[in-house]
C-alpha cells in the first residue's frame, strides 16, 4: 500500500495525541502527576496539539477536504466515521478538563469525572483507527489480530514517552512504566512482523481468477501498458526490498534507543535525567513514525494478483 | 446510507462472463469508457492520454492469463469490472453515504457530490474495481450502465450494458440472477459460473464461466503417405531417413 505522508503522519501523531490526553485524563485526577496549573497546560496543549495535527493533516489525503463534514453520518456502518465522531465527541471533556485543570487549578469532582471521560474517549478513538486497518479483508497484513492491540499500544507508549519527557524522567513510577511499555509493545511487534511472514496467503492468482484447475496461473498481459490508480495506490513495492533493514532501524530508534537513556536517566538524575527523557522521546516517536510507514508500505492487497503478484 | 440492504433485493442484476469465448478484443473496455464517460459516472478524466505516461480512469479491464503448462494450458482473456457484490465491504466502509447498494436491484453506485475522494472503498475492494478520477478527485465505478438498462429512450435491445451490446464474441451476458430461470441464472447452472475469490465471502454478483473442457492433447501421427510402396513410397522413406 502506498505510504501517504499524511495519513502516517496522521495515525502516528494522533496517537500519540490521544496516548498522551489518556494518561493526563487519568492519572490526572488521582494526584500522581504534579498539580501545578502550568504541568496541565503543557501536557493537554501538547496532546491537543498532536490531535489537530493529525486530524488536519488526514484531511489532506482527501479529494474533497471541504466535504470532510460528511465523513461524521455514517458511524453505524463505517470505521472512519466512527473514528470522526469520536474524535470531535473527545473534545468535549478534553475542553472541559482542560478547563478545570488550567483555568481553575482543580481536579475533583465533575472535573475528574471529564478527564476519565476524555481518557475513554482517547481510547474509542485510537481504537477505531486500528479498527479502519484491521476491518479490511482484502490485505491480509492489515486484517490481523494483532493490528488493533498495536494501535493502541503505540499510542499509550507514546503518550507515556511524551508523560516523560514533561516530567523531565523525575517521577520513577513514570519513567519505569515507560520502560516496561517500551519493552513489551516492541516484542509484540516483533511477534507480528513473525507472524505476518509466515502467514498462509489468504488469496492465490488460482482463487482470483477461477482458473487453478488448469495449474499455475500467470499473467500474460496486463490491462494498460501505463500505470493506473490501482498500482499507484496499492501496488506499493519499496519496502519489501530493504524491509528487514528498516524493521531493524525502527526498532533500534524507537525501543532499543530510548531504553538506553530512560535507564541511564533513572541511573544518573539531574540534569542527564531531564536531557534523556527528552531524546528517548524524540527517539521512540522517530522510531514509531518508521513503525507506521512500514505497517502501510509492507502490506499488500489482492488487487495485485490481477496484475501477475504472488499469492498474498 | 452506506448500510447494506436489509433484505435480499427481489431483482440481482449482474454479469456473466464467459471466459471461453472471450477473444481480448478490449472492445467492451472502450465502450465502457466511451459511454460512462458522457454518462453517470461522467466524465472518466485520463491525464495526458498521448504522452509519455498516459493514465486515467476506466471501469472495465481486459486481463491476459496463461493458467496450466504445455498442451494442457490455457490462455484467457479475463475482462474484470464491480461485480455487484451481495456483501460489499465498499459501502460499508464509505463513511459519507456516497456509496450505496440499491435494494431495488443490488447496483453498487457512487453518489459524486458526496464523496470526499478517501480511497477506503478502493481498499476495501478485494477485485480493484473502483478508480479514483484523477481530475475529479471522486471514486467512479462500473454502474451496470444504469442509464442504459432502464432508459426507454433507447431501442430495447439496447437496454444491456454497453459492454454487453458491443461484444462481438457474445462473452458477456447481463440478467436477473434472483430469477433462477433468466438466461444468466441458467448459463450458470449449465456451464459452472463461478465466484473470484470466495475466500473474501463478498458474495460477488457477477459469475465466470471457465473455459470449456477439451479433449487432451496427443501426439498425431501421420498417415503414411504411400503404404503400398512404389515410387512415393521411396520419396516417403528417403525424406523420413534425411529428416
Amino acid at each position: 500500500m502506498h505510504p501517504a505522508r499524511s495519513i502516517v503522519l496522521f495515525t502516528s501523531a494522533s496517537g500519540a495525541g490521544y496516548g498522551l490526553l489518556a494518561l493526563l485524563g487519568l492519572l490526572g485526577p488521582t494526584g500522581l502527576l504534579p498539580q501545578e496549573r502550568g504541568f496541565g497546560a503543557a501536557g493537554l496543549a501538547l496532546a491537543l496539539a498532536l490531535v489537530v495535527l493529525g486530524l488536519v493533516s488526514s484531511t489532506f489525503h482527501l479529494g474533497h477536504p471541504e466535504r470532510a463534514w460528511r465523513a461524521l453520518s455514517q458511524w453505524r456502518s463505517s470505521w472512519l466515521s466512527r473514528e470522526g465522531v469520536a474524535a470531535l465527541l473527545t473534545f468535549l471533556p478534553a475542553g472541559l478538563f482542560a478547563l478545570g485543570w488550567v483555568f481553575n487549578g482543580e481536579m475533583g469532582g465533575g472535573w475528574a469525572l471529564a478527564g476519565w471521560t476524555a481518557s475513554l474517549g482517547a481510547v474509542v478513538t485510537v481504537a477505531c483507527t486500528g479498527m479502519i486497518y484491521a476491518s479490511l479483508k482484502p490485505i491480509p497484513r492489515w486484517r490481523h489480530p494483532l493490528v488493533l492491540p498495536l494501535y493502541l499500544a503505540f499510542a499509550a507508549l507514546s503518550g507515556l514517552l511524551l508523560l516523560n519527557a514533561l516530567l523531565a524522567g523525575s517521577q520513577r513510577g513514570i519513567a519505569l512504566a515507560t520502560l516496561i511499555a517500551l519493552a513489551l509493545v516492541w516484542i509484540v511487534k516483533l511477534a507480528y512482523w513473525r507472524a505476518i511472514e509466515r502467514a498462509a496467503p489468504a488469496a492465490t492468482p488460482e482463487s482470483a481468477t477461477g482458473l487453478g484447475k488448469f495449474g499455475k496461473v500467470r499473467l500474460l498481459e496486463p490491462p494498460h501498458t501505463g500505470s493506473n490508480y490501482l498500482l499507484d495506490e496499492m501496488g506499493f513495492q519499496i519496502a519489501r526490498k530493504h524491509a528487514r533493514t528498516l524493521r531493524g532501524l525502527a526498532l533500534l530508534i524507537g525501543g532499543a534507543l530510548p531504553v538506553l537513556l530512560i535507564a541511564l536517566g533513572i541511573v544518573t538524575g539531574g540534569v542527564v535525567q531531564a536531557a534523556t527523557a527528552l531524546i528517548a522521546a524524540v527517539a521512540g516517536l522517530v522510531g514509531i513514525v518508521l513503525e507506521r510507514w512500514l505497517f502501510f508500505a509492507e502490506a499488500k492487497h489482492t488487487v495485485n494478483l490481477y496484475y501477475g503478484d504472488r499469492p498474498i | 446510507m452506506t448500510s447494506l440492504p436489509r433484505e435480499a433485493p427481489e431483482t440481482r442484476l449482474g454479469l456473466v462472463i464467459d471466459l471461453d469465448t472471450c477473444v481480448g478484443c478490449q472492445a467492451c473496455v472502450v465502450h465502457c469508457k466511451e459511454w460512462n464517460t458522457g454518462g453517470y459516472p461522467g466524465p472518466l478524466s485520463d491525464l495526458m492520454p498521448y504522452g509519455p505516461k498516459p493514465m486515467g480512469a476506466w471501469l472495465n479491464r481486459v486481463h491476459g492469463f496463461e493458467a496450466g503448462e504445455g498442451a494442457d494450458g490455457r490462455t484467457v482473456h479475463f475482462p474484470k469490472s464491480c461485480l455487484h457484490c451481495e456483501d460489499a465491504a465498499c459501502v460499508t466502509v464509505c463513511p459519507t453515504g456516497a456509496s450505496f447498494k440499491r435494494q431495488a436491484d443490488g447496483i453498487v453506485l457512487v453518489e459524486e457530490s458526496k464523496c470526499i475522494g478517501c480511497g477506503l472503498c478502493a481498499w476495501a475492494c478485494p477485485y480493484g474495481a473502483r478508480e479514483m478520477d484523477p481530475v475529479d478527485k471522486v471514486m467512479k465505478k462500473c454502474t451496470l450502465c444504469v442509464d442504459r438498462i432502464y432508459n426507454e429512450n433507447l431501442p430495447e435491445e439496447d437496454r444491456v450494458p454497453a459492454c454487453v451490446a458491443t461484444c462481438p464474441a457474445s462473452a458477456r451476458h447481463f440478467g436477473d440472477f434472483a430469477d433462477p430461470e433468466s438466461d444468466v441464472s441458467r448459463l450458470v447452472a449449465a456451464r459452472g459460473g463461478y465466484d473470484l475469490m470466495p475466500e473474501m465471502g463478498y458474495k460477488p454478483t457477477n459469475k465466470y464461466l471457465p473455459p470449456r473442457e477439451r479433449a487432451p492433447a496427443r501426439e498425431e501421427r501421420l498417415p503414411d503417405i504411400a503404404p503400398e510402396g512404389g515410387f512415393l513410397g521411396w520419396v516417403d522413406r528417403m525424406l523420413t531417413a534425411m529428416g
